[in-house]
């Protein structure tokens, strides 16, 4: 009679963080920051149609990075049940925390009880009445969540980028200088080679804190192209 | 109502683009309307009504307008009751019947539009709400047959065909285009009237907001269940514009002063104005 392989629950685990790691670092980066006057989101993202950055709710923005079908089923699952509290009770209480907590909850289920885990790190963005409200929720693999404050880059080339915010970002920036330092790092951080990212290879929107309603907007290539070359 | 910990299966599973699809799978209870009167002697006397909505196309895109009365049998029983809104960046929808499910209705549809807009990353076609509506409506077709209908009023800016565009719906679900002007509610016989008389082809918003005004004040001269402006209390008509820029409701600053000439104009000629030409003439 053969005896089972005996493997560690600590082995298991780290295999499997291994594994879920491996895959995000893989991808290409997404950084979001506070501006002046909202969020940003910055994605490289040469794809027009399968989107990186989205929105879930009047005031609350979405950020993946990672394998799409995988991240594409939580947006959906997210505008989901955005919709469904707002529908419920009222818009006012649909909150950037409560969709946190509801990823937290799935990844960190899909991270314990399933091989696979799911192969992504996702951003949960909400604008509030001034910047000292804004609230940025950073979600890993395996259902650990982080408050952060001012900005978070996740993705292939995270820490050196995180690394390079730290310095450069300040609290009172402006879109334009936003907008310039996050595509400047990604395209010195992306590749072997330094680059020059062009507005078609972008994918940037905004949680605009003036907006009444929706504050989510997507910027144009021209919009876009006007904000880097601006000096 | 059961807040669920975390995201369960059917929020995650793939499915339709459509929130009310989605709502019905997982929460019908919340979607059923209440269960409505059962004797068949309508619902008159059970719950405000909405009255009178007109729209018009313009050179420029739609322009929609509302009484702000609702009544309940011989009782008013609102005096600033709103009935046109913004149904999305591009589309507006007014409503006349039973208040409380047609504010239903309009807030279902918002959500229903957002909805799909964001899943899918683009917003529906003109003609993809007009027919979601529909579909809505029919989905209240047993109560509408025990008195308590909802009857709306959808006009949006087609930004594929560039143009603005309006549609009528009976109870059944049935849409119809309306390519000039159209109105619905306890009032929308004489509006009509009116609109037949003052509107013109190709006239700026601003026209067509005097033209709706006009015609919401021949409504309510003629129909009790309609409300003209109260000047005493600063409630005027709720007027909905739509325009390739997108859809707003004008502020009470902007209504305000158009109806201050109105009801000058009126005072001399209680009737309203004279429409162009000669009978018997073309104009």
């Amino acid at each position: 009679m053969s005896v089972p392989f005996y493997v560690s629950p600590e082995q298991i685990m780290r295999d499997k963080a291994d594994f879920a790691r491996k895959g995000i670092a893989r991808g290409r980066s997404v950084i979001v920051m506070q501006y002046s006057g909202g969020i940003v989101f910055v994605a490289e993202n040469p794809s027009h149609a399968l989107h990186k950055i989205s929105e879930l709710y009047d005031r609350i923005g979405f950020a993946a990075v990672g394998k799409y079908n995988e991240f594409e089923s939580l947006r959906v699952a997210g505008v989901r049940l955005a919709d469904m509290r707002g529908y419920s009770y009222d818009r006012s209480d649909v909150t950037g925390r409560s969709l946190a907590n509801a990823y937290a909850q799935t990844l960190g289920t899909i991270f314990t009880e399933t091989n696979k885990p799911f192969e992504v790190e996702i951003v949960v963005a909400e604008v509030g009445m001034d910047a000292a409200s804004d609230q940025l929720y950073r979600l890993m693999f395996d259902g650990s969540v982080a408050d952060e404050r001012g900005y978070v880059a996740m993705g292939g080339a995270a820490e050196p980028i995180s690394a390079a915010l730290a310095e450069a970002w300040h609290e009172g920036m402006s879109l334009e200088e936003c907008v310039r330092v996050a595509v400047g790092l990604m395209g010195e951080h992306g590749d072997d080679v330094a680059r020059v990212l062009a507005p078609a290879q972008l994918e940037v929107a905004v949680l605009d804190r003036t907006r009444p309603r929706r504050a989510f907007v997507r910027l144009a290539n021209g919009r876009l192209a006007e904000l880097l070359a601006s000096k | 109502m059961n807040a669920p910990l975390g995201l369960p299966d059917p929020y995650r599973a793939t499915g339709s683009s459509s929130f009310v699809e989605f709502l019905a799978a997982l929460h019908p209870e919340r979607l059923q309307f209440p269960v409505g009167d059962q004797s068949g002697k309508g619902s008159h006397g059970i719950a405000p009504h909405g009255t009178t909505i007109v729209a018009l196309r313009t050179a420029a895109g739609v322009v929609m307008a509302g009484d702000r009365r609702a009544t309940m049998g011989n009782l008013i029983a609102q005096h600033d009751i709103e009935k046109v809104f913004v149904a999305d960046e591009h589309s507006l929808i007014g409503i006349a019947g039973t208040a409380g499910l047609a504010v239903e209705l309009v807030r279902i549809f918002q959500v229903e539009l957002e909805h799909y807009e964001k899943i899918e990353g683009l917003p529906l076609s003109l003609d993809g709400k007009a027919n979601r509506l529909a579909t809505m409506l029919r989905g209240n077709l047993g109560l509408a047959l025990q008195g308590l209908a909802v009857v709306p009023l959808f006009a949006g800016f087609d930004l594929a065909r560039e143009t603005g565009r309006i549609f009528s719906y009976d109870v059944t679900g049935g849409r119809y285009e309306e390519h000039d002007f159209y109105a619905v509610g306890s009032g929308s016989t004489f509006a009509r009237g009116s609109l037949k008389k003052l509107f013109r082809r190709g006239a700026s918003s601003d026209e067509a907001v005097s033209m709706a005004l006009e015609a919401l004040y021949d409504a309510a001269d003629d129909d009790s269940a309609t409300g003209g402006p109260d000047m005493a209390r600063g409630i005027y008509p709720v007027i909905g514009v739509v325009d390739e820029s997108g859809a707003r409701i004008l502020g009470d600053d902007d209504v305000a002063p158009r109806v201050s000439s109105m009801l000058d104009a009126r005072m001399v000629r209680p009737d309203g104005p004279q429409a162009g030409g000669r009978p018997g003439e073309g104009s």
